[in-house]
């Protein structure tokens, strides 16, 4: 059977982890290289990388970082953050990471999606999706950029099917109401979008509690579950997590 | 002792050079029939489609370097979909493929609730005690990303099995050739155990 994905999402600046609330008040959480190699022993299933870097000079040093992480652990994962052209894909794929993450880019140009997907298969190619309820639209979500800050026309679902026929073999949901609230995940948006799309879908943006974990994987029907900050402060180990769900009926990598 | 990895523009293989770099192997990397000739084991992995990479395998001359190379008694392991077109044929894309082994591969249905590709961790059930499964523990979970499975004929020796929706092959092995549907360069340490016990394998 098919385990859920418990997966941790790192923040990285300038090649230092950081963690802010709705992308504000950032904090210096470590090394990224270290750290991913800590999550690694500690059975995590998956680790994203979100280049924050605002400077285009700086953005060299994630590729040094996403190469030093794929010498050191052996699972997947993803690296985004401001992938704009095929090329800058290529440079991330080729450091040695599984996927890329496409975000406000896609928005702006999703023929990216199609040729990412062209390059290297759409296991590869995630979509990044942050949205915000939105009774005005059809699905009841608007898709927002930018780190939340900027509106788009789009409709959550709508944007979703269209990744996915751009050929997105994934996609990362995050709602942007519940990020950092660490009050659970949103339910009704995950369900919503996994239940519609016919490749996976990684729950983002909310969680606080090894429970939220287990409501959006089981009644938000979420194939992945993204955590952040109830890791890295460490108020939660990888294992109680994952005992937890395991004890909840969610079957899990042990 | 020289490994040669398969490049034949079939994915990236980046992380099959990690895996391999992390264990002290010493490996060359090339789409090269005559550089790869000379070494001592081949890595065969592969992502895509299988119809296209028949065509770049044969387009390089590669599929005759397989050939020889089981035919010559060297150790051979596949990788996705280098586990597949070591088979007589493919659904995808209606392929004939290589026909070391012989089988074929065909769909995975889907269904509710199970979505196509199959990505992410599944546990492996080991079918027999193996040389190349030493160590690992039984029902170890590993990395797979794919939409078609192998089905080898009857008497081909299973080496694991897996289920998503239904119970297929993950794994075989017969004379010199072995392969594993999964990824083991992304399975963590059972993944690299994998790795390591087929480059210690004498068959």
């Amino acid at each position: 059977m098919l385990q859920k994905r418990v997966i941790v999402c790192l923040d990285v600046k300038e090649g230092r982890t950081t963690k802010g609330i709705k992308f504000e008040n950032n904090v210096d959480l470590g090394d990224p290289v270290e750290m991913a190699e800590a999550y690694y022993r500690q059975g995590v299933d998956e680790l994203v990388f979100y280049d924050i870097t605002a400077s285009s000079e700086k953005r060299g040093i994630m590729i040094d970082v996403v190469r030093r992480v794929a010498e050191r652990i052996f699972i997947p994962f993803c690296v985004g953050g401001g992938l704009a052209t095929a090329q800058d894909i290529k440079a991330v794929i080729l450091a040695g990471a599984e996927k890329v993450s496409l975000n406000s880019q896609a928005v702006k140009n999703p023929d990216l999606i199609r040729q990412g997907a062209r390059l290297y298969g759409s296991q590869s190619i995630v979509l990044g999706m942050d949205a915000l309820a939105d009774p005005s639209m059809p699905s009841g979500y608007r898709v927002v950029i930018n780190g939340g800050r900027t509106k788009t026309d789009l409709d959550a679902l709508a944007w979703a099917r269209q990744a996915h026929e751009l050929g997105a073999g994934e996609i990362v949901l995050n709602s942007i109401d519940a990020d950092g609230t660490k009050a659970g995940y949103e339910l009704p948006l995950t369900k919503l979008i996994s239940e519609a799309l016919p490749i996976p879908v990684v729950a983002s943006g909310g969680a606080g509690t090894p429970e939220h974990l287990r409501a959006v994987l089981q009644e938000g029907k979420a194939d992945a579950a993204l955590v952040a900050s109830m890791v890295h402060y460490g108020t939660y180990s990888l294992s109680q997590i994952k005992d937890y769900l395991a004890g909840h009926g969610v079957a899990v990598r042990r | 002792m020289k490994v040669g990895i398969l490049d034949y523009d079939a994915g990236n293989l980046t992380s099959v050079e990690n895996a391999l770099r992390h264990l002290g192997a010493q490996w060359v990397l090339s789409g090269d029939p005559d550089t790869l000739k000379d070494t001592d084991r081949l890595i065969f992995p592969g992502d895509g489609h299988a119809a296209t990479s028949m065509e770049n395998l044969r387009s390089r001359g590669l599929d005759q370097l397989l050939v020889d190379f089981v035919a010559r008694g060297r150790p051979v392991l596949g990788i996705c979909v280098g586990s597949q077109i070591v088979l007589d044929s493919s659904e995808e894309g209606n392929a004939s493929c290589l026909g070391l082994i012989p089988g074929t591969c065909r769909r995975l249905p889907g269904g509710p609730g199970l979505k196509v590709p199959h990505m992410g961790w599944n546990a492996v059930h080991f079918q027999t005690d193996h040389f190349l499964t030493t160590g690992v523990p039984q029902d170890s979970s590993f990395y797979f990303v794919h939409s078609y499975y192998t089905v080898p004929d009857t008497g081909v020796p299973v080496l694991g099995t897996t289920d998503h929706g239904i119970p297929f092959v993950v794994g075989f092995v017969q004379d010199t050739l072995a392969t594993w549907q999964f990824h083991p360069e992304k399975s963590g340490e059972a993944g690299l155990k994998l790795v390591d016990n087929f480059l210690k394998w004498r068959p």
